[in-house]
């Protein structure tokens, strides 16, 4: 059994605020990130995850708990001394050294002989697509391409772990998806474990082996992309990644896998599974828009009757907003666009609605 | 928007505000040049008179000059000034480099605020009490060291002026790069040296040069504390014109207004080229 790249043990930071008051930014976190993972620390801003990273990287120290680097603590370590490095969110490149010097920099640090380090630092270079920016400054490059330097001056010590925060944040649309393959990439070639901080779940389900979603200091829920999209466990979970529609319920009965819930006047819904709730209980049901597809109704259809109230055209898709027959429950739903590129439904007319077997998730809390 | 407002005529015929265009403001500005300019532009031009008149135009020479630098006395003084500012320079400027370190990234504590009101007292007191204070003090501990008097009194004042850029360069300076060294690897001493050392150079350079010019012109506190035989060239020049203005003064003016004149032109210069390359987001 190979040792985990990290393990954060119940760490909790509290910094003095401006007021005095303390702040806690990190509250008892637990987490552990395996080797040659990508592993996504993901949550709005102020969440505590680029505070996290900093511990990681040493630019600050807990307040309690501890960390642990492949078995190593590494309580009290200064960041020198610690086999990880960090792409800033603003790349932090030397601006009165050459791309090649910035590259070179933590080797010389490290005591590499000259020309041992001008021939990692021209293979790092490589590596990233930057071989003939060598001897340009940094002031001279685009975003993307100081980007690039960034991430070769970062791998060039071959950290065991990378830290990256928000590193594509202030790179426009079409760059940021590109760059999200090469990083991808990147991390599977070196084979070196790869931390990344960002606010932006496309970012992080595209990306990630596996995600942290983090609130207000406090781990929400660890797992993969498909289990944290899948199966969120709270609703800040649900809510923060992709969309989804909340519905007020009460359970009005349990079936074998899950359980039947009122959402209106002899309106029901059946659902996965039940977290620990039982008949009569009140609870919050999960459904994603994409989970429910509306067919046009020929009156007796059975099923959830509804009206479209409102088309929302994206594209590829449109986002219909849909009353439900006898209940004041109003569900987004998401369809697919006509091959001719037409919306399918039209506002006023009316649908039923199929939902998937088990897409509505009951919520914990 | 921006090209909008650059782009020729404005089509609405709007009336931009632009305060150049007050009525009488170029007059005035012009007045004010003039005002300004005029004493020093013909302390230049009589310094190049081939007579002795300090107001008649009798011709081009450079008589004046050559009289000047071949007075034993100016020599003297010139080469006073020339140590007493570079001694005074150098060590105001480590001083002034501790010091915006500390202020600027030493973080809080007990005494910043007083500190730095202590750094910069010396430039907001008259300096005629800074002159006399020095002078009482040095006759009080019976300090007899020559230019040695000179040159302590000059580090003094000197250090605010060099310390107001080496300040204003680390304020405006990115924490994160020192973060990002001490990351890949460079100890404390490593990061001051690559990374923390080189930006601040631009500051660095601000401050000295302002310092030397400061130090290289000081009159009042000089006047009081310099011994017999210490004598700089500002002081030099008030004896020369106490027997009359002649273009031998005109001449050793002109000098030290070139010396000013490179030595602020470099330091601007110097920190615009650097500035240009710290822009790099």
């Amino acid at each position: 059994m190979p040792k985990p790249a990290i393990e954060i043990k119940n760490v909790t930071k509290i910094f003095q605020g401006h007021t005095g008051h303390p702040v806690t930014a990190l509250d008892h976190v637990s987490l552990t990130i395996e080797d040659n993972e990508f592993f996504t620390l993901l949550g709005p801003s102020g969440c505590g995850k680029t505070t996290l990273l900093r511990l990681i990287a040493g630019f600050e120290y807990p307040t309690q708990g501890e960390i642990v680097l492949f078995g190593d603590s590494i309580r009290g370590l200064p960041p020198q001394q610690r086999p990880v490095n960090t792409v800033f969110q603003h790349y932090a490149l030397f601006p009165h050294m050459t791309v090649a010097e910035n590259v070179g920099f933590p080797l010389k640090m490290q005591g590499q002989r000259p020309d041992e380090m001008t021939r990692t630092a021209a293979r790092m270079l490589d590596l990233v697509k930057m071989a003939d920016f060598g001897d340009r400054m940094p002031d001279q490059l685009s975003g993307g391409q100081q980007q690039r330097v960034a991430l070769a001056r970062a791998l060039a010590p071959q950290p065991k772990v990378l830290l990256l925060d928000e590193p594509l944040s202030a790179l426009d649309l079409k760059l940021r998806q590109e760059m999200r393959v090469e990083l991808k990439n990147l991390q599977r070639q070196t084979g070196i474990t790869f931390v990344f901080v960002t606010h932006d779940q496309v970012e992080a389900l595209t990306m990630s082996d596996r995600i942290a979603v983090m609130s207000m200091g406090r781990l929400q829920q660890e797992g993969t992309p498909i289990a944290i999209y899948e199966q969120p466990v709270n609703r800040f979970v649900a809510d923060f990644i992709g969309e989804t529609n909340f519905i007020q319920s009460t359970i009005a009965g349990i079936e074998n896998s899950g359980a039947r819930c009122t959402i209106g006047p002899g309106t029901t819904l059946g659902t996965g599974a039940t977290a620990d709730k039982g008949k009569g209980d009140a609870v919050t049901l999960a459904i994603r828009p994409e989970k429910i597809r509306l067919v046009k109704s020929d009156g007796a259809a059975d099923g959830l009757q509804g009206r479209v109230a409102e088309c929302i055209y994206t594209g590829t898709d449109t986002n219909y907003q849909v009353e439900l027959e006898n209940s004041d429950v109003r569900l987004v739903v998401r369809g697919r666009n006509a091959i001719t590129g037409e919306t399918l439904f039209k506002v006023g007319e009316t649908v039923v609605l199929n939902v998937a077997e088990g897409a509505a998730r009951i919520l914990a809390d | 928007m921006r090209s909008s407002t650059t782009s020729g005529p404005n089509p609405a015929g709007e009336k931009q505000f632009v305060i150049g265009r007050f009525p009488g403001f170029a007059a005035t500005s012009w007045i004010f040049l003039l005002y300004l300019y005029i004493p020093i532009f013909l302390l230049i031009i009589f310094s190049f008179n081939a007579s002795h008149s300090a107001t008649i135009w009798h011709g081009f020479s450079l008589e004046w000059y050559l009289k000047a630098f071949g007075n034993d006395d100016v020599q003297r003084a010139a080469v006073n000034s020339l140590i007493v500012a570079f001694i005074a320079t150098v060590v105001a400027t480590v001083v002034a480099v501790f010091a915006a370190l500390i202020l600027a990234r030493g973080g809080r504590f007990r005494g910043r605020g007083l500190s730095y009101g202590i750094l910069m007292l010396p430039m907001t007191m008259p300096e005629i009490v800074t002159a006399v204070a020095t002078l009482s003090f040095f006759t009080a501990i019976k300090l007899d060291i020559g230019l040695g008097r000179v040159v302590i009194a000059h580090t003094v004042f000197c250090i605010p002026f060099a310390f107001l850029p080496i300040r204003a360069r680390l304020q405006g300076m990115d924490t994160t790069l020192e973060q990002a060294a001490q990351d890949l690897y460079a100890n404390e001493w490593q990061t001051f040296r690559y990374v923390t050392l080189p930006l601040l150079m631009p500051g660095i350079i601000s401050g000295a040069m302002l310092s030397f010019i400061i130090s290289i012109d000081d009159f009042i506190i000089t006047l009081m504390v310099a011994p017999a035989g210490s004598t700089t060239l500002p002081l030099y020049i008030y004896g020369m014109v106490r027997m009359g203005v002649t273009p031998e003064v005109n001449a050793l003016s002109t000098v030290m207004l070139a010396i000013s004149l490179v030595f602020v032109s470099t330091s601007y210069l110097i920190g615009r080229k650097k500035q240009a390359g710290t822009a790099n987001q």
